[in-house]
């Protein structure tokens, strides 16, 4: 055979082999969160507080955390929601096409989809300081919702670029306004790829560890108040892994089990609604 | 005026004012980061605390060379191990495997970018760590003494295991961008060369990656940047011993993230500590925030030119 | 009229998922002439083309049936090394697609993919190439200059120039002129004349004058239907089939109109 073919198939190989770590090492990972955290997944993890002396070995779960985490996100969610839908539909239906605007926006989104997690903790914390905010569910809500926005609104802008312009002209065309044509149309075509990136987001941010380091602080109580600390799960797991304690280790896996189940299951969800939703659009 | 047009004027406004907000963002943070940080600034001087390895906030201390170092060394073996992986995987799926393939790796991908970065952080501890203190280390410190692999740290917490872990963090996002750039190649310039009688692999390393090549080092920039500043994951796992310089693959490293985010219990009981912290915290800000207008750039040129 | 066949076509079909875009066809092309392949948009010329190099296959969902004999070879047979069947043919495209790299390694690419380094010969046959391809003169002083510099005209004879230094037998030219400005075209056909007497040259063409002045046998595309064929002159003066006679005449094709006249 010819040089140029075994290195055809050599590379070809390699490749394969590539993908296949790539693929194996996902494997790893979920293999390693299942084994190690089934075994010590019990009832009560779920369903209750900490108890006094939970981190060193006595009784309670992650109820705080769970719970924490969810009120965190949701906040968090609506909050850079509020921010990303008009700016999105400012990109989209106010700007002219490609206008130097627009680009600045995009580009400005981008890279602030780059800076990392801590960074925006320690912007946070300054914010907090500032204000003079103690830790609490108000102050990692705002931080949270920062760090998401710009991949909420990177997420909606593709999406939204799909959306053939024929649409949009058709509605001016019949004399709407800007915001009818945003609101009564636009809304619509696009709410799958809408309701992913919120997924999306929402599953970064009840994920992410170092923005709430700093702004959240950390309880076992339910979450009660805005001005109060609050639990969030990867905190939660990064503290239960951190004693020395085997039992109490043992809940960190099965923490990171759930905290792994629910960001399967946000994905499963948003293929399924993706999947649903598409019958309505026009193409 | 009509409220219709009353409402639409409304929500232009507003829009642009958050446009405008979100322009600003990333100078914002950077302006109050470095107004906290200014009294260290003042008190120890740049050169101080980024060329020092003391690192002794009691005594006023603040030299941050150990952990700058250190996370240089988790970064680059990341991205050792992550570049050609990746690259590779792109290009395996854009040029070579079936639309059924294509498919079942979307979802991977996807599921990888979205897993919690503690998740990874656990999974290191799990799994890496072992591997690392009871197969990588043995072999290497009897077969392999010499640098960088020679050590005496033989736990399992160290740069090797920080950038293992790192790199499969940093898989999805060099994917991600190598697909993209790839998709922009167009398909009657590969047409031309298989025309000519090239083989596959010799089409992609001649005229696609060439094609491509600007855009797949905006990849690995961006991918450098999530290695940069990735915390937590790597604080679990990377050793953070202070006071200790790497050396070896198989030192522990102290990244600077993991500093910051270790510290944050104490900073502000010793006078200058925070603002210590927040100057580590901007200079992380500066790093990504360069490499990602540098990554941004290259990628905004490489959309323009394909519309032409 | 004798003539050898170079290329052999027999019952020919290919479809694109449903669509059936090349229905039986069967014909010949003769060996060292110009056919030209007309017929109106989406008749199927491209695709009969492109069945010649087996360049159909890098696309999805497309089959193909029947059998493509080069010399008496099956070019779709399985055992057969594809790259050594494309070798044998260079192609030119619509829209002139030079490869981003600099003239020199534009021309050399192909010699270069089958293994040939010797910088003096490279240097040879590049610039024996870009003679024939009438643009040496032009470039001759910034060889090492990338090649999307050069106007689009220069850049359809450079791609002539890289499908020539390959030494196909067969030139497959696909609308080779019609992204061109009047003189490059002109500068195209003219090239065509003179290299029909070492190659066989295919030319798609939508352009009829564009035909009459190069083809000496025409290929009568409809619907993906081969309608008529035959030697030039005869075809343009003496068209057997009413369709044929229509289009040439630039009226509508009636679809009903089937057979002799």
């Amino acid at each position: 055979m010819e040089k140029r073919h075994i290195e055809e198939h050599f590379y070809k190989i390699l490749m394969m082999l590539s993908a296949a770590v790539v693929v194996a090492s996902l494997g790893l990972i979920l293999a390693t969160v299942f084994i190690k955290g089934l075994p010590a997944l019990k009832l009560d993890m779920l369903i209750k507080t900490p108890q006094g002396g939970y981190y060193i070995g006595k009784g309670g779960g992650i109820l705080n955390a769970i719970v924490g985490s969810l009120v965190l996100g949701l906040g968090a969610t609506f909050l850079a929601l509020l921010v990303s839908l008009p700016v999105v539909f400012y990109l989209h239906l106010y700007l002219r096409r490609n206008s130097k605007r627009a680009v600045a926006v995009r580009f400005f989104l981008d890279v602030l989809w780059g800076i990392p997690s801590i960074v925006y903790g320690a912007f946070g914390f300054t914010i907090m300081m500032f204000f003079g905010l103690p830790a609490s569910l108000l102050a990692g809500i705002i931080t949270v919702a920062l760090l998401i926005i710009p991949i909420m609104s990177r997420s909606m802008d593709e999406v939204m670029r799909m959306i053939p312009f024929e649409l949009t002209e058709t509605c001016f065309a019949l004399g709407s306004t800007r915001w009818e044509t945003a609101t009564k149309v636009i809304f619509r075509q696009a709410l799958p790829g809408i309701v992913t990136a919120i997924l999306i987001a929402f599953g970064r941010g009840i994920g992410d560890a170092a923005s709430v380091l700093f702004t959240a602080g950390f309880t076992d109580s339910l979450p009660y108040s805005l001005f109060k600390p609050v639990a969030t799960l990867p905190l939660a797991i990064f503290f239960q892994l951190g004693t020395p304690f085997p039992e109490v280790q043992d809940r960190g896996y099965a923490s990171a089990l759930v905290a792994t189940m629910i960001v399967l299951f946000i994905s499963i969800i948003s293929r399924f609604l993706s999947k649903r939703f598409t019958k309505n659009i026009v193409k | 005026m009509n409220i219709r047009i009353l409402k639409d004027r409304i929500a232009e406004r507003a829009s642009f004012v958050l446009c405008a907000c979100v322009v600003s963002f990333a100078f914002l943070m950077g302006l109050s980061l470095y107004c906290r940080a200014r009294p260290v600034l003042a008190a120890v001087g740049l050169k101080a605390v980024l060329f020092s390895t003391f690192w002794h906030p009691s005594q006023s201390q603040f030299g941050l060379l150990s952990f700058i170092v250190g996370t240089l060394w988790v970064t680059a073996i990341a991205m050792a191990i992550a570049v050609p992986l990746s690259i590779m995987t792109a290009v395996y799926l854009s040029e070579y495997c079936t639309r059924r393939t294509q498919e079942f790796f979307k979802p991977i991908i996807d599921l990888l970018a979205g897993i919690s970065p503690v998740i990874y952080g656990f999974w290191g501890l799990a799994a890496v760590v072992p591997l690392v203190r009871d197969h990588l280390m043995p072999f290497c410190s009897r077969h392999m003494p010499f640098f960088p692999f020679k050590s005496d740290n033989y736990t399992g917490f160290s740069a090797l295991t920080g950038g293992i872990v790192l790199a499969v963090m940093v898989f999805p996002v060099i994917i991600a961008i190598v697909g993209e750039v790839l998709k922009t190649v167009p398909a009657s310039i590969k047409e031309a060369s298989f025309a000519l009688g090239a083989t596959r692999w010799q089409t992609i390393r001649r005229v696609v990656l060439r094609k491509a090549g600007v855009g797949i080092i905006a990849a690995i920039m961006l991918g450098l940047s999530r290695a940069f500043g990735e915390t937590i994951a790597v604080l679990m796992v990377a050793g953070c011993a202070l006071g200790i310089m790497p050396k070896s693959i198989f030192d522990p490293a102290y990244p600077l993230p993991a500093l910051i985010a270790n510290t944050y219990g104490e900073m502000m009981s010793i006078p200058l500590y925070d603002a210590a912290v927040l100057l580590a915290a901007f200079i992380l800000l500066v790093v990504t925030a360069v490499f990602n207008i540098v990554g941004w750039s290259i990628l905004l040129r490489v959309e323009r030119e394909i519309q032409y | 009229m004798l003539y050898k066949t170079h290329i052999s076509v027999k019952d020919l079909n290919v479809w694109y998922g449903e669509h059936r875009a090349l229905k039986d066809i069967t014909v010949n092309i003769p060996d060292k002439k110009i056919t030209a392949i007309i017929g109106p948009s989406g008749c199927g010329k491209t695709t009969l083309l492109k069945s010649f190099n087996r360049l159909l296959e890098l696309e999805d969902g497309v089959r193909v049936n029947g059998n493509v004999l080069v010399d008496g070879e099956d070019i779709n047979d399985p055992k057969i090394e594809v790259t050594r069947i494309r070798r044998k043919m260079g192609l030119l495209s619509q829209k002139p697609q030079v490869l981003p790299m600099c003239i020199y390694d534009n021309v050399a690419y192909g010699l270069r993919l089958h293994g040939l380094t010797d910088k003096k010969a490279l240097n040879n046959i590049v610039r024996h190439h870009l003679e024939q391809a009438g643009l040496w003169d032009e470039v001759k002083d910034r060889l090492h200059s990338s090649a999307s510099k050069l106007s689009i005209g220069q850049q359809q004879r450079l791609c002539l120039a890289r499908g020539l230094a390959i030494e196909p037998e067969i030139i497959l030219g696909d609308e080779p002129t019609s992204a061109l400005d009047p003189f490059s075209a002109e500068h195209i056909e003219r090239r065509f004349l003179e290299l029909k007497k070492s190659y066989t040259i295919v030319l798609v063409t939508h352009i009829l004058r564009q035909a009459k002045r190069l083809a000496d046998h025409v290929i009568f595309l409809y619907m993906g239907e081969l309608i008529e064929h035959g030697p030039a002159r005869q075809f343009f003066e003496d068209p057997k089939n009413a369709k044929t006679k229509a289009y040439i005449n630039g009226q509508f094709i009636e679809a009903n109109n089937d057979g002799a006249r």
